[in-house]
Order: structure tokens, then sequence, then C-alpha cells
């Protein structure tokens, strides 16, 4: 097993903001690995310094064995990254944009051209050739950086947020992209995301990272199989008392939340008259009751206590403090 | 070498498509041009100075195009990096070096390009070049005042978070070295204080070079000017080159 990235202890400050916190976590090659949180948490920081974008403040990482504070420019050469925020020229077309990215990784002429073409029929966008970016939509912009991100084949790609704005249609038409260039090209990429979905239907594997720190990394499967089968949220005014209820040996576990609980166990279908009537006998109200399979939003919220929009909402608060502050 | 001719030939493509900036940026010496030129011809005496207010006016305007086009072209880095171009470039494994000495020289060839159509225009309005070595030698120093403030538009660029400074930049900088670079007056006829900053321009010795070569007479030796606009060429490209390997994003 060879890995494609290796990263150890990898921290980022702020000044007195840590952005990323002490990380470690290795890449196999040829996955489909998601960098999973909330807005704030630390992905794109993360990204950056893999891509010698920024300085770690300390510890060290590899991309293809190269290290990122030793041989910046070799680590450069070997990626492939498709930003955030949209980086085309909007002035020059489809082709020069291409073009431009070729020169720039020195790539011959001959095997330019037939690249650039191969790739933007790649992502359909070969009959547009000759357009100007300033006439493409989200998601043809989105296409167009990805097959750019590719054109000097890179044996890593970085996607931040690759369907950040897109419609579910597009989303799930790039994500096809994906999952295909993956296969087909042996490359290995990772993705930051804050879209659950996203990250379940794409990676191989996913870390959740909240507040700079990882904390939980497996397959989306074993992440969701953790909390122990279905999962069964009750609304209550008393959640307290409903947790205390359902100490029942087919309950696998029981989380209490602000103004529900929610209870893991096995074939839940069958259980939920039961759960009524054990709450009904000792008189605690339920407001509603919900059973469904576990997503990953679920291990965010076990993992964390919070769903991942509260804990962006609360992030940027902490941002625009942090901000205020360092103004003054 | 190759990287550098990349991101001239990405300056150039967007320089012809950009039709409105091509005209905006012309018009404004172009107006100068005729209305000072033309307003002002039968007033002023030039004495000393021979031909008349017009031909005296040109070189100024020309170097007044290639200067605030330059400028410009240099400050375009900021909505690179606003919209994100930037970091595609940097990301790059590329110097940045490289990337500065591209964008200076994609910005000078926009620049001289913009001057050379007001020389042509001048052509037409009462500006006779009978010598095909001063024309080239005018051509000379349109290209260092190029290269000087495309890099000193990158300095700034590279110090400037948005464009919100750029008002004020073109007010108390740019403005300024315009005004007191001997485009619109000849240097000898400023009272005698502020004759020494005008000395200080940069640009005076770009506009002195240029009317050197195009009308043939000059208040300032042309070896001297092209030593200063030379040796400030060199200077902002180091000072550029310095700032920009400092960028972040």
């Amino acid at each position: 097993m060879t890995f494609a990235l290796q990263i150890k202890n990898l921290t980022r400050h702020f000044n007195d903001l840590v952005a990323v916190d002490n990380i470690s976590f290795d890449i196999l090659q040829g996955e489909i690995f998601g960098l999973l949180g909330p807005n704030g948490a630390g992905k794109t920081t993360t990204l950056s310094m893999l891509a010698t974008m920024l300085t770690p403040t300390s510890g060290s990482a590899t991309v293809n064995g190269i290290d990122i504070k030793k041989d910046p420019d070799g680590v450069r050469k070997s990626i492939g990254i498709v930003f955030q925020d949209q980086s085309l020229d909007e002035e020059l077309t489809a082709w020069e944009n291409m073009d431009f990215h070729g020169r720039l990784y020195r790539i011959p002429k001959e095997i330019r051209n037939q690249r650039i073409t191969e790739l933007l029929t790649l992502v359909e966008l070969n009959d547009r050739r000759n357009d100007i970016v300033k006439t493409f939509s989200g998601g043809m912009r989105r296409r167009l950086e990805i097959a750019r991100g590719l054109l000097h084949h890179p044996a890593v790609l970085f996607l931040d947020e690759p369907t950040l704005g897109l419609d579910p249609q597009t989303r799930n038409h790039l994500w096809q992209y994906i999952a295909t260039l993956a296969k087909e090209k042996g490359i290995t990429i990772i993705l930051t995301t804050h879209y659950m979905e996203e990250a379940d239907r794409l990676c191989n594997r996913v870390a959740i990272i909240d507040h700079g720190k990882i904390i939980a990394i497996d397959t989306p499967k074993n992440l969701k199989d953790g909390l122990g089968g279905d999962l069964v949220t009750i609304g209550s005014p008393d959640p307290a008392a409903v947790a205390a209820a359902l100490k029942e040996p087919w309950v696998v576990r029981v989380e209490t939340h602000t103004d529900n609980v929610v209870v893991s166990l096995k074939n839940a279908d069958q259980y939920v008259s039961s759960i009524v009537t054990l709450l009904n006998t000792r008189q605690i109200p339920i407001t509603s009751i919900t059973i469904h399979k576990p997503t990953l939003e679920d291990v965010f919220l076990s993992f964390t206590g919070k769903t991942i929009r509260e804990q962006e909402a609360g992030q940027k608060e902490n941002m625009r403090m942090h901000i205020k502050m360092m103004r003054h | 070498m190759d990287i550098i001719y990349t991101i001239w030939v990405r300056n150039m493509l967007r320089y012809i498509r950009s039709k409105s900036r091509i005209i905006g940026s012309i018009s404004m010496p172009l107006f100068f041009l005729l209305f000072l030129g033309f307003g002002l011809n039968s007033v002023v005496q030039l004495p000393g100075l021979g031909g008349n207010y017009i031909v005296f006016l040109v070189p100024g305007m020309v170097a007044m195009s290639v200067m605030f086009t330059s400028v410009f072209s240099g400050i375009q880095i900021i909505w690179d990096k606003q919209f994100g171009f930037l970091k595609e470039t940097l990301v790059a494994p590329v110097s940045r070096l490289e990337i500065m000495l591209g964008q200076t020289a994609g910005g000078a060839t926009t620049a001289v390009l913009q001057g050379f159509m007001i020389l042509v225009i001048s052509l037409f309005i009462g500006l006779h070049v009978s010598d095909a070595a001063g024309f080239l030698l005018a051509l000379v120093f349109m290209v260092l005042i190029g290269i000087s403030f495309t890099a000193f538009g990158i300095a700034i660029a590279s110090r400037m978070e948005d464009m919100t400074g750029f008002q004020l930049i073109m007010n108390f900088v740019i403005f300024p070295i315009f005004g007191l670079s001997g485009a619109l007056f000849p240097i000898s006829s400023l009272p005698a204080w502020i004759v020494p900053v005008t000395l200080l321009d940069p640009l005076t010795y770009g506009v002195e070079g240029i009317r050197y070569g195009l009308t043939g007479v000059s208040q300032i030796s042309p070896v001297v000017c092209f030593a200063v606009i030379g040796g400030f060429s060199l200077a902002m490209t180091i000072i550029g080159a310095f700032l920009f390997r400092k960028i972040t994003i």
C-alpha cells in the first residue's frame, strides 16, 4: 500500500486563532477522501497547506512522498487544485484558459493540444471551447476548472467545495464525473465539503473536522454503523425523562438534546409502538416521533452535540468576533 | 522565458478584447491634447522652444497615456486577486519573479500601444517627424516609462487588498507625478523653488526624452533622461518583484 498523503501534527495559527489543530492522518493512493465539516472548521486551511499555498505553523506533511516544506515546487508539479472560489479568467475562452494552464506547467505543445481536446470532451465542453468563459453557467465553469486541474496529469487532485452553489442536478452530474475520474485515471482525490450527502455518496473515507480537529475518520458506512442501527428521534419538552424511560435492552444508545432524544436501535420500525406505549404509561408528553437510517449528519451530531448548521452559525459568530478583535 | 511569454500573451488577449478600455484610456490624453492644445495654442508663448504649443504638448500626452495605462495594467493584479485568477498562477510550479516580469512585459506593451495611438493621431494635428532615429528614441523612452509604471502598479497592488485605495493613489500619486513632469508646460517657466521638485519626478525625464526624440529640442540632455528613467525602471522592477514575492491570497 502506498500513501498519496501523510500528514503529521499539522497545525496552523492565525494570530491567536487555531485554524488547524495538530491533525494527523494518511490517505491511500487512489482514494477519494473527504474532509467534512462546517464552514470555518479548518478544511480550506488544511487544503491550502497541503497545496503549499500556506505554510504550516508546525507539523509536516508529504504529498506523493514529497515534503511540502522542503520542496513546495515539487509538490505543486504533482497536484491539481480546484479552488472554492472561481479562478478562471472570464475574459478568455475555455480553450485559452486551458492553454494558459498547460503552458504554466510546461506541457509540450502537441501533448497539450491533444490533452485539452480530450479533457474538454470529458467534461462536455468541447463544443464551447472557443466561447468566452463569461458566458458560461456556474456548472460549466466548475467542470472547466476540474478539467484544467487535470491537464498536467496530477497524481493528487484537491477539490475545495467542488459543488458549492450549484443546483442539485448539476451537483449530481459533477459527482458522477468525479467518481468516474478517480476510477479511470487512478488519481487520488481529496475534497472538502460541508454537504453530508456529497461526502457519503463520493468518498471512500471521510474525516470529520470541527474547530480544526479531526473528530472521526473512517468509511461513511463504518461511521454510520457506529451509531448502532436505525435512529428514532423523539421530540419532547422533557427529554431527560424520555431518556430515563428508555433504558431497555433493545436500545443501543441514547443521546439527549435540548428538545429531543435520539435513540439508536436495530430494526426500529418494530419497536415504535413499544416506545410510544412506554412513554404513555409514564405520562411523558411526545411532540413528534421520526425514524430514519443514520446519515453522516447524525454522525456529526453525535460527535459534536450539534448539527452542522448550528455549528456553522456559531463559528461564523466566532469568526466575526475574531475579525472585530483584530481590527481594534 | 516561456512563462513570461505565457503571461504576456494573456495580457495581450485581454487587451485586444477590451475595446472599451482601449478607447477609454486613449480619450483622456486625446481630449487634453485637443482642448489644451487648440485652446492655448495662440495664447501660449514658449520662449526658446521654437514650435507651437500643440507640438510641445504631444510628448507630454504620449507620456501621460503610457503612464496611466501602465499603472492601471499593474494594478489589475488586484482584480486577478479578487476574481481568483491570481491563485491559479501562484499555485503553478513557476517562480513569482517570472509572473511579475510577464505582467510587467504585458502592461508595458499595452501602455506603449496606447501611447503609440496618441502619437499617430498627433501626426494629423501638426506633429512632424522627420527623423526616424528620433522616432525610435521616443519609442525607447515610452517603453521605459511603461516598464517603470507597470512595475509601480504591481508594487502598489501587492500591498493593497482591494480597489478602494485606487482613487487615492490616482489623485495623490499618479496625478502629481503627471502634473509636475513638464508634460503641460516647460520646466523653465516654473517658479525657481518648484523646479527641484520637478527634477525629482522620474516622469520629467521620460517626457523630456520623448520630446527630444520627436521635436529635437529638450531642456534636459537626452543622455541624462535615459540614465534616470532607465535607472528608475530598473529600480521599480526590483521593488515590484520584491513586493510581489510577498503577496498573499
